[in-house]
């Protein structure tokens, strides 16, 4: 029997069970009522959405509520990334520290985190956050305008005043005196630390200047809640602190791996050159050990993502959340996970094209 | 002295030494409550009253209630069967492990015994499957996952590498499409799905459904870190194999799949670790494993509010097994 044969015949029997799946799903569809297909989305939800970074209504339909569930993974994926990078290199770097303190202390952060399935955890930060801290009326103020409660963590937000406008234009400002000094310095010590003061002094001081320090709504209490400010509720703070926790414990083991990699005569050699450790760390380590470090980074940066899935269980609207509501109410099951599947597979393209452009950049380059 | 004792090691310069005293005084400063918390104030025993009354931990609420978190639904009377179950396959597990074989055999006599112990039947009280739960559930959804999904990801990692078009791209789409969605994902789809694509008079339960569910995501990561194996063998291999006049399949066998598995080993355990944990996911649609029998635990409404320590307990059980995983890996990797 030829390949050819052989493949087409492969080919018969996959598409030949695909239909059958299909078939019998027809049936039953037809049994239950449900018409196929994606109509329902233009139908009224009729379910409230608990946070939404979208304008959205009960009134609205099945695609504006899959949107906000959409916008509400990639708002708590976001800043969980970037934490978990921040402290998953911290403690990666203190996994490989000479300081015995801080190398046990890494090594046990990392392994009471990993070890312990992500779903627990959430559930733990959650009933911490909702049981242990106090009501709204006797909520812990660390700082002024800044309420911690059981009923999420309350802060001040910009209000609409003139002073965030000023700011606006100060940084443009500072942009167009930036870009011409661009040239200034270059190669000397402190250029960095010199632009980026440049940047962000004229709009600090337009803003200041406009009265910025009053240009905060303060979150208040009204009843048996706060009003106004910034609201992240619980389940927003758990899932992404959570996220945070667990990813940056797998983001410390990839850094030290990548740390491992580089040849222990490099940081002799920079050691030699004269450069103290943390200088050597940042300008002879770390930049060879990022081509260790990013390939296993984008996978982890995609496990976060899908991760982020795990909101279905403490009640955090995230897209997952919203379809499983909407498979409920109308029986589109089949659409339903299609959706998902859809969103996360693109969600997942993105963030892998994103790590892959940044690979070729830390990428060794003219091997010869 | 290498090393120089606990100056030279914490104190070597002023660097170590602020950072030392900055994580000392870290450790000083959530240490003591904690523990406090923990033992010192913590109830060892008495009712809910009492705990209610106490600021430290109440682990009388985990004395109260251990046995349906670790069981389940499962009959109280009964209980000895699924502990009998877990410490059989604890035991041809450590056996494994430690003698480094795979144990075919008594892998397959210890399941067969250990359905035998959680259905009943056969001079034991039959149990439904619905009442099964707790450690055994999701010791069994590991165990099942990982042994069912090993030989579909076997296929779909040669199917990879198959020098066939129309055999790779299915078991690439298959592989990446899977990989690219959360494990929820699958889940939803085998709850609500999968009921839908069987002919009419058919049904899985739900236990079979998460099962598959499970296999199905499990194949996917487990046929990367086979290919990743695969990749590792040197085309020598191949032809030292076709010198020998072994045949495809026999130089697959013999030669090249037993190197493949064992440069792939690190991946593995990885994976079965992660499969161990993400079982807790079947929470999600409703099975009464150990993340959910924990849930259920803290549901009594006599014992409402002692969230962390029910959690910590079951943090723990997972914690060690996880480690025990990683532990057995470790030790395969290291055959001499």
């Amino acid at each position: 029997m030829s390949a050819c044969v052989r493949q087409a015949l492969l080919l018969a029997l996959v598409l030949g069970g695909l239909a059958w799946f299909g078939h019998n799903a027809a049936l039953k569809l037809a049994e239950q009522g449900v018409s196929g297909g994606f109509a329902f989305l233009g139908r009224e939800a009729g379910f409230a959405i608990a946070e939404s970074p979208l304008a959205y209504g009960p009134g609205d339909s099945y695609l504006r509520a899959l949107a906000v569930g959409l916008l509400n993974t990639l708002k708590v994926a976001a800043p969980a990334l970037l934490g978990a990078t921040l402290l998953g290199t911290l403690v990666g770097i203190g996994l490989r520290a000479r300081n015995r303190l801080a190398a046990r202390l890494a090594r046990a952060y990392v392994e009471a985190l990993r070890n312990v399935p992500l779903l627990l955890q959430l559930f733990l930060w959650y009933a911490l956050l909702t049981e242990a801290l106090p009501p709204p009326r006797q909520a812990w103020q660390p700082l002024p305008g800044v309420f911690l409660s059981g009923r999420g963590l309350f802060l001040p937000a910009p209000g609409a005043h003139p002073a965030w406008a000023a700011a606006g234009w100060g940084l443009l400002a500072g942009l167009a005196a930036a870009l011409p000094a661009g040239r200034w310095r270059r190669g000397r010590r402190g250029r960095g630390v010199a632009m980026v003061a440049l940047v962000l002094a004229p709009p600090l001081a337009a803003w200041l200047a406009a009265g910025g320090l009053g240009a905060w709504t303060l979150p208040a209490l009204s009843g048996f809640n706060f009003v106004g400010g910034l609201v992240l509720s619980p389940e927003f703070a758990a899932l992404g602190l959570g996220l945070t926790l667990y990813s940056a414990s797998y983001i410390a083991e990839i850094v030290r791996a990548g740390l491992d990699a580089v040849p222990a005569g490099q940081r002799e050699a920079a050691a030699a050159l004269g450069l103290k450790p943390g200088q050597a760390l940042r300008l002879v380590v770390l930049p060879q050990a990022l081509r260790v470090i990013v390939p296993p980074l984008a996978g982890q940066y995609l496990s976060l993502v899908k991760n982020s899935s795990l909101a279905v269980a403490i009640g955090y609207p995230d897209l997952v959340s919203v379809a499983n509501t909407a498979i409920n109410q109308t029986g589109h099951a089949i659409e339903g996970v299609a959706i998902i599947m859809a969103a996360y597979l693109s969600v997942s393209l993105a963030v892998a094209a994103l790590m892959e452009v940044y690979n070729r950049r830390v990428a060794l380059r003219g091997q010869a | 002295m290498s090393g120089g004792g606990w100056r030279g090691r914490w104190f070597a310069s002023p660097r170590e030494a602020t950072l030392s005293l900055v994580l000392l005084g870290l450790l000083a400063w959530t240490l003591p409550g904690l523990l406090r918390w923990a033992l010192w104030d913590a109830r060892w025993g008495g009712d809910a009253e009492a705990c209610r009354a106490a600021v430290g931990a109440c682990w009388a609420f985990v004395g109260e209630k251990w046995r349906l978190i670790l069981f389940g639904l499962y009959p109280p009377g009964e209980q000895w069967r699924p502990a009998l179950a877990m410490g059989l396959l604890a035991a041809v597990a450590a056996a494994a492990v430690w003698r480094r074989r795979p144990l075919w055999g008594a892998w397959a006599a210890v399941l067969a015994l250990d359905a035998w112990l959680l259905a009943g039947g056969a001079g034991l009280a039959p149990v439904p499957v619905s009442r099964w739960g707790g450690l055994p559930l999701t010791l069994l959804l590991t165990v099942i996952g990982l042994a069912g999904a090993f030989p579909l990801a076997l296929v779909l990692a040669l199917g990879r590498r198959s020098p066939l078009p129309v055999v790779r791209l299915l078991a690439t789409g298959y592989v990446e499409l899977i990989r690219g969605v959360p494990l929820v994902s699958v889940l939803f789809m085998a709850s609500t799905m999968f009921p839908l694509l069987l002919p009419p008079g058919f049904g899985l339960d739900k236990l079979a459904r998460a099962q598959l569910a499970l296999v199905l995501f499990v194949a996917a990561y487990l046929a990367e870190a086979i290919r990743g194996g695969l990749q590792a063998i040197p085309d020598g291999q191949y032809e030292a194999a076709a010198a020998l006049g072994l045949g495809e399949r026999r130089a697959l066998a013999t030669v090249i799949l037993p190197q493949a598995l064992r440069a792939s080993l690190p991946a593995i355990t990885g994976i079965a670790i992660g499969t161990f944990k993400d079982t807790s996911l079947v929470l999600i649609i409703g099975l009464f494993d150990l993340m959910t029998a924990t849930r259920a635990a803290l549901g009594d409404p006599r014992w409402l509010g002692f969230s962390a320590e029910a959690y910590l307990f079951a943090g723990s059980i997972y914690g060690v097994l996880s480690w025990a995983l990683s532990r057995a890996g470790r030790r395969l990797e290291e055959r001499g």
